[in-house]
């Protein structure tokens, strides 16, 4: 999933200083789980704001608060036109998807970002999540023992590790594991050490060319195609 | 022979060499380099330049070689993949063979974080290993990167860098292995202080024949005080530093410490001699410069081969 970080009250009251009206909106999916802009934090972020405004003495500003089951699907923002005809501005705490999903369903409506969007990962214990994939598309974990050198090697460099590495620590942050190492070990436990001894080639770029775009390669025709063959 | 290098003839002539190594200034100043290399010329066949080393900026390693050739050494260019794409690393190759810099150490390069640009955008489009395979293939099939032909090719010795004392150590060979099927014909070790551990690497290095493929030199340097021993001990990454060679310096007044340091150094080269399947050694007596002289005398290395070189 998107993991994201909530950007800090003092940002977020400068953001929205030349807007009155201010609608939070929460997302429901990968931002409610990694706890940075699900319906919890919208509404906790709505009283922070309040409070603040009403502490400093100066500030106009009304809030308004709505959480979307997800932001980057065009379907769920259709229930949004209800929630925003009477505001200067969506404070969105949606992922960076989110956030342009808003601002390209409404052209008119400033769109301003509540979230840092950190990177794609998975929880390892409550309230920590670590990033596993950097979405370069060229998996090639199935060479490395499941283990991404692209994301977890600091270098990401294909031919590892290089001789930074110490008690299997990276050189760069003595508390992060060496990439390379965890698949060396991995390797070694699989008894395909002998993929330690390959020449991996140079990466790819133009097949992940910015910004991507992928198309389903599954036909909306395939459901009716599957009815006649059977 | 793959180049016009004296390197290589020394080595190829069955010769131990013996390289040096010279960190550019932080300015545009071209006397420190000047000044560095009078101390390094005739007492050393090769020097290294190396390339904005522990990610600090510095003059480029390319244009400190070419002050350095004026000054009469043979320089080898260090390069490292942290700051420039694959683009980039050619036309640098075809420059420096162009100004008649025969060496080329290729590596991936310390992390941009432990410089004074910790914020900048690491490229790593290659790796070290790439990066070798990449100039073998433009020395000896005349093609860039992407296929294209070259008429004329860059007639360079290539190097790559060991280290005996990275984990895994069982790997650290195998990763040898790896730079001289990309294409290394020498290789330059981290520095030795573990003398034990390094005979240990060897005997797996002969093991596997790699000795007869690839030219072995191995790192060495004289340490100036207790403190920078310590540093090396615990800060620099892929170092191993054993207590006994902490203890023999601090057991010298302090005032003292610098000449234990080199006598420390040339005892270190004359164990390393005596291990089968070493071609040389790397000197790296960083912002020490002025003690190459001495320690390449008492190591009873001088004088050095002349070699005919076109």
């Amino acid at each position: 999933m998107i993991v994201a970080e909530q950007k800090t009250l003092e940002e977020i009251r400068r953001m929205i200083t030349p807007y009155a009206r201010v609608l939070i909106l929460g997302c429901g999916t990968c931002m409610t789980v990694c706890d940075a802009g699900g319906e919890r934090e919208v509404s906790f972020l709505h009283n922070a704001l309040r409070v603040a405004q009403a502490k400093s003495g100066n500030g106009t500003h009304t809030f308004s608060e709505y959480t979307l089951k997800r932001q980057c699907d065009p379907e769920f923002l259709d229930v949004l036109s209800d929630q925003i005809t009477d505001v200067d501005t969506v404070l969105s705490l949606g992922c960076g998807i989110g956030v342009q999903a808003i601002a390209e369903r409404y052209p008119d409506l400033p769109v301003l970002p509540g979230v840092n969007t950190s990177f794609m990962g998975m929880a390892k214990e409550l309230g920590v999540w670590d990033e596993r994939c950097a979405a370069c598309g060229d998996c090639r974990l199935e060479e490395t023992a499941g283990i991404c050198p692209i994301t977890r090697c600091t270098k990401g460099i294909l031919n590892g590790p290089c001789a930074g590495t110490k008690d299997g620590k990276c050189e760069a942050n003595k508390d992060m594991d060496c990439a390379w190492v965890l698949i060396y070990k991995r390797l070694e436990r699989l008894e395909q050490l002998e993929k330690m001894r390959r020449y991996y080639p140079m990466r790819n770029f133009r097949a992940i060319p910015r910004p991507k775009r992928l198309t389903s390669r599954i036909s909306v025709d395939m459901g009716e195609d599957n009815e006649d063959n059977g | 022979m793959k180049s016009n290098s004296k390197l290589e003839k020394i080595l190829e002539g069955g010769h131990f060499a013996i390289t040096g190594e010279l960190g550019p200034p932080a300015s545009a100043n071209p006397e420190v380099i000047r000044k560095k290399a009078k101390y390094l010329r005739g007492n050393v066949d090769a020097v290294n330049v190396t390339d904005g080393q522990t990610a600090v900026a510095r003059m480029a390693s390319w244009a400190a070689c070419l002050l350095g050739k004026e000054e009469g050494l043979e320089p080898t260019v260090q390069m490292t993949c942290r700051d420039r794409n694959r683009i980039a690393l050619q036309m640098d190759v075809l420059g420096i063979a162009a100004l008649g810099i025969n060496n080329l150490l290729c590596l991936t390069g310390d992390h941009q974080v432990f410089g004074n640009h910790p914020t900048a955008k690491g490229v790593y489009d290659l790796d070290s290993i790439q990066l070798i395979k990449m100039v073998k293939d433009m020395r000896d099939e005349k093609k860039f990167q992407c296929g294209d032909d070259m008429d004329v090719e860059p007639r360079l010795f290539i190097g790559a860098a060991a280290n005996p004392f990275a984990d895994p150590f069982e790997f650290r060979v195998v990763r040898l292995a790896n730079k001289v099927a990309a294409g290394a014909d020498f290789i330059q070790t981290q520095i030795i202080y573990n003398v034990e551990k390094f005979a240990q690497w060897m005997e797996a290095v002969r093991d596997r024949g790699l000795d007869r493929k690839v030219k072995i030199l191995a790192g060495v340097a004289p340490i100036k005080s207790v403190g920078a021993a310590r540093y090396m001990q615990t800060k620099v990454p892929g170092m191993d530093v054993p207590e006994a060679v902490i203890e023999r310096l601090k057991g010298v007044p302090k005032e003292d410490v610098p000449k234990e340091g080199i006598r420390q150094c040339v005892d270190i080269i004359n164990q390393i001699r005596e291990i089968k399947g070493v071609a040389g050694i790397h000197l790296m007596a960083i912002e020490w410069e002025e003690v190459v002289p001495e320690i390449v005398e008492q190591a009873g290395l001088l004088p050095r081969p002349q070699v005919y070189q076109a």
